[in-house]
């Protein structure tokens, strides 16, 4: 007779599910993952996402161009000038226009003033993710000053759509270089107390060194771009390879490191703040004159055919790719945007860790949610 | 290799296939059923070495769906682009490429998803932002009175 049999789990079978997320202050924003543990090793993670997907390319179908760009700044929102870019720049490729010189300056020094700040936030909400709430107040503290030379120049502050097929919407605000330098001098001091409160913290190594290790070849197959891909080694900056507006008028160098582990992704990016202030002061004291934008017509229609440029924003390679059947709606857009594809990798790195090492790795590689959803 | 090249050994791979010098890359018409080969090849020629598959993009041809391929290579730093198209709309099939380049498992249940075109040995094929009771919201075709307002 059989009964009262108690099942003897050993641990080696016990698997917990856990959700984590869509509301989960480490996801920074509404991004749910499952993630099975064991204990307290992860042992796969799965995001589910799509809880704020919009559609941007189906209403980019029935839509102008000049209306797409307002909808790029909804994508990944902390670089939004460079998403406005990489539209523009494509719309400028298929009309075959000649930017001048004063347009291409101005838009590069806006671009790396938003790297700066995306990165100041990123750097604000690894901290905090970490449990260093100070870096959250010193990250958006500085982030502030960088915005409010945005709001004197665009109107806007963060969505700042001041990007316009063949230029830019207005001219800079005379006061744009004088703050744009005091804001260089004044960072330049404060950068190194970013790495005294954080880079050189022995807690704060201790939970990114050898953390989430991201080999040189799963970056390339996984198609990871932007710092997080630097980290590894793969030499995948845009800027460098296939230089737009005025990049190839700037000396400055690729940051790339071979670890590829949370730690070498964050000092990554701490040195591409490094750099984009370099490439800054080359440009800030020599704006050419001359006019801020081309006249264009009101209704832009491009040629028949299929358009694809690329740009490095604040996360990574942004594609937009654009066909077009010759009518004042483009046919189809595709954005291959940085964040969607970096997702994909987290299942990869972040196995055969520990779920608080899972919030260090998924800070690490810097996601933006509208971004992945679109 | 540049652009002529590139033309050049794609017609050493296979004699048949189309190709058209666009104006930024090297555009190959693949029909779906030599897809897979192509790509393979294309990734593991020692000439070519396409390894980093960069945008995969659905789009709706009016009657038929196709899938765009751009591919890089890191080491050389050139690029191809491959098209397929299928006209069949109720069941369209490619062969998945998520074996030969990982990026491609997102790619394509996003292309599932907005489009219902599916992938054959895709490892784990299910909708990726919409849930089932959506239909395809990227083909033309797609009809939704609430959402969207046509003038």
């Amino acid at each position: 007779m059989e009964k009262n049999i108690l099942k003897v789990i050993s641990d080696e079978q016990q698997e917990y599910v856990i959700n984590m997320g869509p509301q989960h202050p480490s996801t920074h924003g509404v991004l749910r993952l499952v993630v099975s543990l064991k204990g307290e090793t992860v042992k796969s993670v799965e995001p589910h996402i799509g809880y704020i997907h919009r559609g941007i390319e189906k209403m980019c179908e029935s839509i102008t161009y000049q209306q797409i760009i307002h909808l790029t700044d909804r994508m990944d929102y902390l670089s939004a000038h460079i998403n406005n870019e990489a539209v523009c720049l494509t719309v400028e490729k298929a009309l075959e226009i000649e930017i001048p010189d004063r347009i291409k300056v101005i838009r590069t020094i806006m671009s790396e003033l938003t790297r700066i700040q995306s990165h100041q936030l990123w750097w604000a909400s690894f901290g905090m993710d970490l449990g260093g709430l100070t870096c959250f107040f010193y990250g958006l503290r500085d982030r502030e000053k960088i915005l409010d030379i945005f709001e004197e120049t665009c109107g806007g502050r963060m969505l700042v759509s001041y990007n316009c097929p063949g230029g830019v919407m207005y001219d800079i605000h005379p006061n744009f270089q004088k703050r744009v330098k005091e804001f260089i001098k004044y960072f330049r001091k404060i950068l190194p107390e970013y790495d005294q409160l954080l880079s050189g913290n022995v807690i704060f190594h201790e939970r990114s060194k050898g953390i989430g290790r991201l080999k040189l070849e799963d970056a390339i197959s996984y198609g990871i771009t932007g710092p997080s891909a630097r980290a590894s080694g793969f030499s995948c900056d845009v800027r460098k390879h296939e230089p737009y507006s005025a990049y190839d008028k700037v000396n400055f160098k690729e940051i790339l490191f071979t670890d590829g582990d949370t730690y070498h992704r964050y000092v990554a990016r701490i040195d591409e703040m490094w750099e984009s202030m370099n490439i800054i002061e080359q440009l800030i004291d020599n704006i050419p004159e001359g006019p801020y934008a081309v006249k264009m017509k009101p209704v832009i229609k491009l040629p028949e055919g299929e358009y694809y440029q690329r740009v490095e924003s604040a996360r990574g390679e942004l594609g937009v790719y654009i066909i077009s059947d010759g009518n004042k709606n483009p046919y189809r857009v595709k954005f291959r945007t940085p964040s969607f594809v970096n997702l994909s990798v987290l299942n990869e790195i972040a196995k055969g860790f520990k779920i608080a090492d899972l919030v260090a790795i998924g800070a690490s590689l810097d996601l933006v949610i509208p971004d992945i959803d679109r | 290799m540049d652009k002529i090249q590139l033309g050049e050994f794609i017609k050493t791979l296979d004699k048949d296939l189309e190709i058209k010098e666009g104006k930024q890359f090297t555009e190959v018409m693949v029909p779906p059923a030599k897809l897979y080969s192509l790509a393979r090849q294309l990734r593991e020629r020692e000439e070519s070495q396409f390894d980093f598959l960069f945008c995969l993009s659905g789009v709706d041809y009016g009657p038929d769906l196709g899938v765009v391929y751009h591919i890089r290579s890191t080491r050389f730093d050139h690029v191809i682009v491959l098209k397929t198209r299928t006209s069949d709309r109720e069941h369209p099939q490619l062969d998945s490429v998520s074996d030969i380049w990982r990026t491609a498992d997102f790619h394509e249940r996003e292309v599932y998803d907005l489009l219902g075109i599916k992938f054959a040995n895709h490892p784990d094929l299910r909708r990726l932002f919409l849930d089932n009771s959506w239909g395809f919201p990227l083909r033309k075709d797609y009809v939704d009175d609430i959402n969207i307002v046509t003038k």
